[in-house]
């Protein structure tokens, strides 16, 4: 019981200081940042696209990192931080890619072009949202978590072409921006580091949501083992 | 040397019983036709035309009969329990797995062999000018489709919708290979070299086979024996 206390006031802290930071964040971004020359008003959802990418790469690899522990350990525990971390990945690619629709629209003046790199993150969605497909229909507890973990980790693979391909091909998509990619003095150095603490907000927004995520997989086990034990009398 | 004689031992097993009963091919084949016709409604045939889209059309036409094929892999194991006794054979799983995927590139690759002077006849496309070159990447290409194809027909083959859940989640990973195949496959029709820019397509399709490749083989005892 105290340590379930202590859960729920950690994440109620989290979620707190997400929202503070949030809050923030958007006080700098409307306020205090001025218009970029060429784009205007729009640029500001690079705020957004990019740390949304960030996090759910972040998630796609932590999906990845605890499909291949379950193998390795077979913890129940490890799947469901898998199914949480790429649900809440999945969440922020979409919102990935419904911002960058939104800026292209005002931009290119098209919702959608088949670039490499716009392709690339709709697969990789697909890919993921096959995961989620794959795990409501298999019923069985433990085949669930295997198989899902072997899927989770071709998906990753994939993801990784992905990433690679973006090199490889020239693209409608804006290049590098950022410093840690080599494009130095491609972006105000207040701008950019709004990118960075806007992704600090957004992961904790996402760690927030794997918490709760993760505490309801683990319900939903305890209710399952409560009805088979049930059904067993 | 053993594990190869075990592989071809389950190959030429899934082979000689797919021979047999021409479950699988037959209807693979059959699709194949029909979507080959129902392309052509889609836009006018013409040389043009056709040299532009050439490698989509073909593709797309093999990544669908070929999950006809690669649906039937696992499932038609299931009645009498037969995947259990394959299963409990004294070979590895990676064996089994290697030995159903060489199958089923097999059996793929003759539909899409019939199905290229087709499409040479029905669209009026040149297609033997470079054929070797085709050849290659039309084997590069289909052993990355059924690797990944025999592994998820080895993932869903317990779930009640396999049927539904295959497709579903098979193309999208699919997608690296099949673009390649396409790339390639659209200028060898067209009568273009591999060359300079397009090399990357090659690298590519090759790098999804070795990466698949492995990792079934890695992963097959997992999915098969648990």
């Amino acid at each position: 019981m105290k340590e379930n206390n202590f859960r729920r006031n950690t994440l109620y802290g989290l979620a707190v200081l997400a929202a503070l930071l949030l809050a923030r964040n958007l006080h700098v971004i409307l306020r205090g940042l001025p218009d970029e020359e060429e784009q205007g008003a729009i640029y500001r959802i690079i705020f957004f696209h990019l740390p949304a990418f960030f996090t759910a790469a972040v998630c796609y690899l932590l999906a990845l990192v605890s499909s291949a522990l379950y193998l390795v350990k077979r913890k129940a525990r490890y799947d469901a931080l898998a199914a949480a971390a790429t649900e809440v990945g999945l969440a922020f690619a979409a919102v990935n890619l419904i911002t960058g629709m939104i800026w292209a629209r005002i931009i290119w003046g098209i919702w959608w072009t088949w670039d490499a790199r716009l392709t690339w993150a709709l697969v990789c969605w697909l890919v993921y949202a096959g995961y989620l497909m794959l795990r409501r229909a298999i019923e069985d507890p433990s085949e669930r978590a295997r198989n899902s973990a072997v899927l989770s980790i071709f998906a990753f693979v994939s993801v990784a072409l992905t990433w690679k391909a973006i090199e490889w091909w020239r693209t409608q998509h804006p290049g590098p921006v950022l410093r840690i990619r080599g494009a130095e003095g491609a972006m105000d150095p207040a701008m950019e580091s709004m990118i960075y603490w806007n992704w600090l907000a957004l992961l904790l927004v996402g760690a927030v949501l794997l918490a709760v995520r993760m505490r309801q997989e683990q319900m939903a086990r305890e209710i399952d083992a409560l009805r088979r034990h049930a059904h067993a009398l | 040397m053993r594990f190869l004689r075990q592989c071809l031992t389950i190959a030429v097993k899934d082979l000689r019983s797919e021979l047999r009963s021409k479950e699988a091919i037959n209807a693979s084949l059959s699709f194949a036709l029909v979507i080959l016709l129902l392309f052509s409604f889609a836009f006018d045939p013409t040389a043009e035309h056709t040299r532009e889209i050439s490698g989509g059309l073909l593709w797309l036409v093999f990544a669908f009969a070929g999950a006809l094929i690669l649906n039937r892999s696992f499932s038609r194991e299931l009645t009498n329990d037969c995947l259990e006794a394959l299963i409990a054979a004294p070979i590895s799983g990676s064996a089994l797995f290697l030995g159903k995927a060489l199958a089923n590139m097999l059996l793929l690759l003759a539909v899409e062999m019939i199905c290229l002077p087709v499409f040479g006849v029905f669209y009026n496309a040149r297609w033997t000018g470079q054929f070797p070159t085709l050849l290659s990447v039309t084997v590069l290409a289909t052993w990355g489709l059924t690797v990944i194809g025999t592994m998820f027909s080895a993932l869903t083959v317990n779930l009640r919708l396999r049927e539904l859940m295959l497709p579903a989640l098979v193309y999208p990973m699919m997608i690296p290979a099949l673009m390649a195949a396409m790339q390639l496959t659209t200028l060898l029709i067209a009568g273009e070299p591999i060359a300079g820019e397009q090399l990357v397509w090659l690298r590519l399709l090759i790098g999804f086979d070795i990466i698949f490749t492995a990792l079934a083989l890695a992963l097959a005892e997992t999915v098969l024996v648990g």
